[in-house]
C-alpha cells in the first residue's frame, strides 16, 4: 500500500446517509503513537467501518471497537442486543471480533463497587469484630472435643505428624531460645548489679536474675519466640493447604481435619514448652552467672543464692504458665491457617495475624495470672 | 549443484539442538532436535510424566539444558546471559499448566500488571485492553473477580488472556484445553489460529487433545517416554498415517491400530 507510511493514526466518526461509519486508519500499535479520535462516538454501533487505509495493528484496536460496541446503550427491555454489523473490517480483525463478541458479556458479574459509608464500614467492623470472637470461641471449643476424642483414643492422626512437630517445635528451637534467655539472663544482671551494688548487695544479684527469669521472663520470652517461629508455621502451613484444597481432601476422606492437623500440633507443644521453659530458665540463670563472675561472685555462691531464693512454688509457676502459652500458641495459628483466604496474600495475612494475636493473647493471660497470683499471695 | 553448506534457514523461530534436559542425574529426555518456523501452531505431544512441561520449560529458560542448546531466531538463547535472555523473554507470552494467575490480584489485575508495566498506555486503554483480551476467551464481565472466585476452567481462560496480555510474538501454552467443555475447547482453537493469522504469532502448544491437534496444528514433536527421546516430528495427520514409530501412531490413534486407509479419507 503506497499510503501505508502516510497515513495518520485515527479513528474517525461520520454519519453517511443517516448511518454511522467508523473510519480507522494508520498503525494502531501499543508502542506506537496514540492514535486520535475525531468526531463524537455515537451512541451506536457503526454499521460500517472504513479501513482502506489500515496498517499494521495489534490488540489495541480490537480493544478499542469492543469498548464503544460494549458501551453502547443496551435495548431497554434487557433483549439481547443484536450482533453488531462487522461490515468493512479485514478478515482476521473480523474474525477475532467475532470471538469476542461470541459469549456475551456476564453483566451480574461485575460487582458494583459503591463505596460504602463511614456508617456501614463501623458496623462491618463490628460484625467482623465479633464474628472473630465467635470463631475464637468456636475453635477452642472444638479443641476441646478433639482433646476429648484423644483422651478416649478415638481421635485420628498420624503419629508421624506428632514427632515431626515435636522435633521442630523442641530440638529445632533450642538455639534460638538459648540464644535469646542468655541474653535475657546477661541483661537482667547488668541491670540488677548496676543497682544493687550502691546498696552493697550484690550477690542478691542471683536472687533478682532467678526470681525474674523463673517466674516471669523465661516463660514470657519462650512464648514469644515460639509465637513468632512456630505459631507462624503453623498458620502458613495450614493456611496454604486450605488454599489448595489440601484441608477438603483430608475432609472427604473422613479425617476430621482438627484431629488430623490441630491435635498433633497442639499437643506437641503443649508438652514442649514446659521443657524449653525449664530449658531457657536454666540458660538465664547462666547468663546471670556469667555476668556475676565478671563482678566477682563465684559461681558456686551465685549458684546457692539461687538456688535458695527458689523455692518450688516459683520455680513451678511458669512451667504451670508455659502449658496455657503453649495451647494459646498453636491454638492462634492453626485457627488463622484453618480460616485463612484462598490466596497467597491471605495466607501471609493469617500468618501475621497469627504472630499478633499469640503475642497478645499471651501478654494479656500473663497479667491475668500475675494477678491471680497476687490475690493468692503466691 | 554448488558444494558449500546450505545457510541456516532463516526462517526457523525456535531450534532446538541437541537438547537433554534432566533433574539431577534423572535425564528426562535425550537429544531432541527439531525446529519450529514462524507462524507455526506447533504441537509438543507425549505420555503424561514424558517431559512435555519440562521442555517448555527448557524454551522459555525457567531451566538450564543438561546440554544441548535452545536458539531463537538462529540466536543462542542458551548461552545468553541474563540481560541477553531479557529481549527474548520480553516477546512470550506463557500459560503455565496450572494457571498460575496471581491469587491475590483480580482477573483484570493480572493481565493489566504486564501491560502496565511494558507499555506507556493510559489506565482507560489498558482497561480496554484487558476486557478485550478477557472477552476473547469468554469471560467478559469478570474482570473484578479473584481467581479463587471462578471456577477451574475459567482460571486457565483466564491465565490464557494473561498469556496474550502483551500480544506476544511466541506464545506457548501447557494444556490450555485440559478441563475446557467441548464448545470452549473449539473456541480456543478458532482463538489461537486467529492470533496466529492477526498478529503473526507463533504459538507452541502442550496437549492432549487429538481433536484440536489435527485441527490446528501444522507441525509437531512426539516425546517417546519408552526410549526417552523424541519419537517423531512433523505433521500430525501425516503422523498418524505414515509414521514409522508404531508409539506414535498408537498415540495419535487413541490406541486403536486400525488401518490408516480405513480412516483418513485418502
Ligand atoms: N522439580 C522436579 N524435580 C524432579 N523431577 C521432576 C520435577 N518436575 C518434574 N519432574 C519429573 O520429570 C518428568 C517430566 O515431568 P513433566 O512435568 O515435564 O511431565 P509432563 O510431560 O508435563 O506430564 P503431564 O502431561 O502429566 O503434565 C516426570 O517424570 C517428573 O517426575
Ligand atoms: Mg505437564
Amino acid at each position: 500500500m503506497p499510503s501505508e507510511e502516510t497515513s495518520p493514526s485515527l479513528a474517525r466518526w461520520t454519519v453517511d446517509g443517516g448511518r454511522v461509519v467508523l473510519e480507522i486508519s494508520g498503525e494502531w500499535r501499543r508502542d506506537g503513537v496514540v492514535p486520535e479520535i475525531h468526531g463524537e462516538p455515537p451512541d451506536e454501533a457503526p454499521a460500517r467501518y472504513v479501513t482502506d487505509r489500515l496498517c499494521r495493528f495489534d490488540s489495541t484496536l480490537p480493544a478499542f471497537i469492543l469498548s464503544h460496541l460494549r458501551s453502547v446503550a443496551k435495548p431497554p427491555d434487557g433483549a439481547e442486543p443484536p450482533k453488531p454489523p462487522l461490515e468493512g473490517l479485514p478478515p482476521d480483525l473480523r474474525g477475532l471480533m467475532e470471538l469476542a463478541l461470541a459469549v456475551p458479556e456476564e453483566s451480574d458479574a461485575r460487582q458494583k463497587s459503591a463505596g460504602p459509608s463511614e456508617l456501614t464500614k463501623l458496623g462491618k467492623l463490628s460484625i467482623h469484630v465479633w464474628a472473630g470472637v465467635l470463631s475464637i470461641a468456636e475453635f477452642t471449643g472444638q479443641s476441646m472435643l478433639a482433646l476429648g476424642r484423644f483422651a478416649t483414643g478415638r481421635a485420628r492422626f498420624r503419629a508421624r505428624d506428632f514427632w515431626m512437630v515435636v522435633q521442630e517445635c523442641g530440638v529445632q528451637a533450642l538455639p534460638i531460645v538459648s540464644l535469646i534467655s542468655f541474653l535475657i539472663g546477661l541483661i537482667l544482671a547488668f541491670v540488677g548489679n548496676a543497682q544493687l551494688v550502691s546498696f552493697g548487695a550484690g550477690l542478691y544479684v542471683a536472687d533478682l536474675v532467678g526470681i525474674a527469669m523463673v517466674r516471669e521472663m523465661g516463660v514470657v520470652m519462650t512464648a514469644i519466640i515460639m509465637s513468632g517461629r512456630t505459631g507462624a508455621a503453623f498458620a502458613a502451613h495450614l493456611g496454604s493447604m486450605k488454599a489448595n484444597e489440601e484441608i477438603d481432601a483430608l475432609r472427604t476422606f473422613g479425617f476430621d481435619p482438627f484431629d488430623f492437623l490441630v491435635l498433633p500440633r497442639l499437643l506437641a507443644l503443649v508438652l514442649m514448652m514446659p521443657l524449653l521453659t525449664l530449658y531457657a530458665n536454666f540458660v538465664g540463670i547462666l547468663g546471670g552467672m556469667l555476668v556475676g563472675a565478671a563482678v566477682g561472685i563465684p559461681p558456686i555462691l551465685y549458684w546457692n543464692e539461687t538456688v535458695a531464693s527458689i523455692d518450688l512454688t516459683t520455680a513451678s509457676l511458669g512451667v504451670f504458665k508455659s502449658v496455657f502459652f503453649g495451647a494459646v500458641i498453636a491454638m492462634s495459628g492453626c485457627l488463622q491457617g484453618m480460616h485463612a483466604g484462598n490466596s497467597s496474600a491471605a495466607v501471609g495475612e493469617a500468618t501475621t495475624r497469627a504472630v499478633v494475636a499469640s503475642i497478645t493473647a499471651i501478654i494479656i493471660l500473663d497479667s491475668g495470672f500475675a494477678a491471680i497470683f497476687t490475690v493468692l499471695d503466691i | 549443484m554448488p558444494v558449500s553448506p546450505p545457510p541456516p534457514p532463516a526462517k526457523a523461530k525456535i531450534t532446538v539442538r541437541d537438547l537433554t534436559m534432566a533433574y539431577g542425574s534423572f535425564v528426562v529426555m535425550r537429544d531432541l532436535n527439531f525446529e519450529v518456523a514462524e507462524k507455526d501452531i506447533f504441537v509438543i505431544m507425549g505420555g503424561s510424566g514424558c517431559g512435555k512441561s519440562t521442555l517448555l520449560r527448557h524454551l522459555i529458560g525457567l531451566r538450564e539444558p543438561a546440554r544441548g542448546s535452545v536458539l531463537y531466531e538462529g540466536e543462542d538463547f542458551t548461552a545468553a546471559g541474563p540481560e541477553g535472555r531479557g529481549k527474548f523473554i520480553r516477546r512470550f507470552g506463557v500459560m503455565y499448566q496450572s494457571g498460575a494467575l496471581w491469587s491475590s490480584l483480580t482477573l483484570a489485575e493480572n493481565i493489566a500488571l504486564p501491560l502496565e508495566e511494558n507499555s506507556h498506555l493510559a489506565p482507560m486503554a489498558i482497561r480496554d485492553l484487558v476486557s478485550y483480551k478477557l472477552s476473547l476467551v469468554g469471560l467478559a464481565g469478570y474482570e473484578d473477580y479473584y481467581p479463587a472466585q471462578i471456577s477451574g476452567g475459567m482460571n486457565k481462560r483466564a491465565g490464557i488472556a494473561r498469556a496474550m496480555a502483551l500480544d506476544p510474538d511466541i506464545l506457548f501454552l501447557d494444556e490450555p484445553g485440559a478441563g475446557l467443555d467441548p464448545l470452549s475447547s473449539r473456541r480456543l482453537d478458532d482463538l489461537i489460529v486467529r492470533l496466529r493469522d492477526s498478529l503473526g504469532s507463533t504459538v507452541v502448544i502442550v496437549t492432549h487433545e487429538l481433536a484440536s491437534i489435527f485441527a490446528i496444528a501444522n507441525h509437531s514433536i512426539f516425546l517417546d517416554t519408552a526410549t526417552r527421546t523424541q519419537g517423531a516430528t512433523g505433521n500430525p495427520s501425516e503422523l498418524r498415517d505414515h509414521s514409522e514409530n508404531p508409539a506414535v501412531r498408537l498415540f495419535l490413534r487413541r490406541g486403536g491400530e486400525t488401518d490408516p486407509s480405513s480412516q483418513s479419507k485418502s
